[in-house]
């Protein structure tokens, strides 16, 4: 999470003290992202050096911080660049899942309940949040949401594996695979 | 603790021979009023067939169900049918509210079935349209309310009176994520309110509106989640979410 463009973010409505940057960013996260005060002074010194934004004052706490024209356009472009979408090298739970299809005495429709299980327990917490905050809680609905289309996503993918992995057991051994015949494949199966 | 329904070592098998399907396998659950358990798994895994012998629209092939402290197989075909009416409200996917009947017609309804006079009928049903915020569409016909109001018309009919039990199958499956939120708000609340909730789904985020997660597999529950921790343990400073 960028902390140099949620600063820029709530600097485009007017000039601000540090403390306030940093009450602000937590009220408008839902306060689920602390941040400490050394990390916002370090942040607007970058954003300052690069001319982001420009401060006025007497030093410290007393500085006023303002946006740049340079400052808005960054995070213009900040806002409307898309998160990297590209999956992490390694999903943990994916060679989990691999790994256990090979190791002998595991069952696989066990294995997968179990993290099925924690994901739905995490999800029962995070609904829980929201039926217990304020219906008009904008802030904190958009963050719970957020992670509950996450987990969601994984008990998705659980759910895939089982009715992948049912197929498996259906299949009478496992033999090696035969190696692709590129070039011949499509001649070779025609009967 | 009083269960409000019960199933002990309930086994449910259609057909006979090379065609048998054993529906449900030796299930065990038990709701307490003021509980919401959904029940998860993939199709086919007897979701459906455990809430119909619940709600004793079906007898199992074996075990017992017990709605309050009464077996329902002792009872006559009257007094079950008394006892359907009367303790167990039931939520679709697609709503079932019939057609040539306002809102307030429809959640009068099973009042009336059970000889409540019209006009107390009615009184009932106001009450119960207006707990849900519809006061203002209690005399639209279902074609003139969106699937949201019509989902919550349908809760109001299965609470309406002095129902203890609410059985939901895939209650939100036809509505978008805010109306499916807003009909799973009032689902709790009901259960908050004292009634006992079973809820059938496929899907993780209906799920986790429950206080418990009863996982079923090939007719067996396989699993279950643990009652939830307290205090927070995702959204407290310095935890990443």
């Amino acid at each position: 999470m960028s902390v140099r463009h949620a600063l820029l973010a709530l600097l485009s409505d007017g000039p601000k003290y540090g403390l306030q940057l940093r009450q602000e960013f937590e009220s408008r996260t839902g306060e689920v992202w602390p941040l400490n005060v050394g990390q916002v002074y370090t942040t607007l010194q970058r954003l300052e050096r690069d001319g982001f934004v420009e401060s006025e004052g007497s030093g410290g706490p007393q500085n006023v911080f303002t946006i740049t024209t340079t400052g808005t356009d960054e995070l213009a472009v900040w806002l409307r660049t898309p998160p990297d979408v590209v999956p992490p090298p390694r999903d943990e739970l994916v060679i989990k899942v691999l790994v256990a299809i090979g190791v002998p005495g595991v069952d696989l429709p066990e294995l997968l309940q179990v993290h099925r299980r924690r994901m739905v327990e995490a999800m029962q917490e995070y609904t829980h949040v929201k039926g217990e905050m304020a219906e008009d809680d904008v802030e904190l609905g958009l963050v719970v949401d957020s992670e509950l289309f996450r987990i969601e996503a994984i008990v998705r993918w659980l759910d895939a594996a089982d009715a992948r992995l049912k197929q498996l057991a259906a299949r009478p051994a496992r033999t090696p695979a035969p190696a692709p015949r590129i070039g011949r494949a499509r001649t070779g199966n025609r009967r | 603790m009083n269960a409000v329904v019960e199933l002990r070592a309930v086994s449910m098998v259609y057909g006979s021979g090379p065609t048998e399907v054993h529906a449900l396998r030796d299930v065990d659950l038990s709701v307490q009023a003021g509980e919401l358990v959904a029940v998860m798994g993939p199709s086919g895994s007897g979701k459906s067939t455990l809430l119909t012998i619940a709600g004793t629209l079906e007898e199992p092939s074996e075990g017992e169900v017990r709605i309050g402290d009464r077996d329902v197989s002792r009872l006559s075909r009257n007094d079950r049918a008394r006892l359907r009416r009367r303790s167990i409200g039931y939520v679709f996917q697609d709503f079932n509210l019939i057609p040539g009947l306002t809102a307030v017609e429809n959640v009068a309804l099973p009042l009336e079935l059970d000889g409540v006079r019209v006009r107390a009928a009615r009184a009932a049903a106001l009450e119960a349209l207006a707990r849900l915020d519809l006061a203002g569409r209690a005399d639209r016909y279902p074609d003139e309310l969106s699937g949201g109001e019509s989902q919550r018309v349908a809760i109001a009919r299965a609470v309406v009176g002095d129902r203890r039990l609410l059985l939901a199958d895939e209650p939100t499956g036809a509505l978008d994520s805010v109306n499916g939120e807003a009909v799973m708000r009032l689902v709790r609340t009901a259960c908050r309110d004292g009634v006992a909730g079973v809820v059938v789904t496929h899907d993780a985020q209906l799920a986790s509106w429950a206080d418990r997660v009863v996982f079923l597999r090939d007719g067996r529950v396989v699993d279950q989640t643990a009652p939830r921790p307290g205090p927070e343990s995702l959204l407290t400073p310095g935890a990443k979410p």
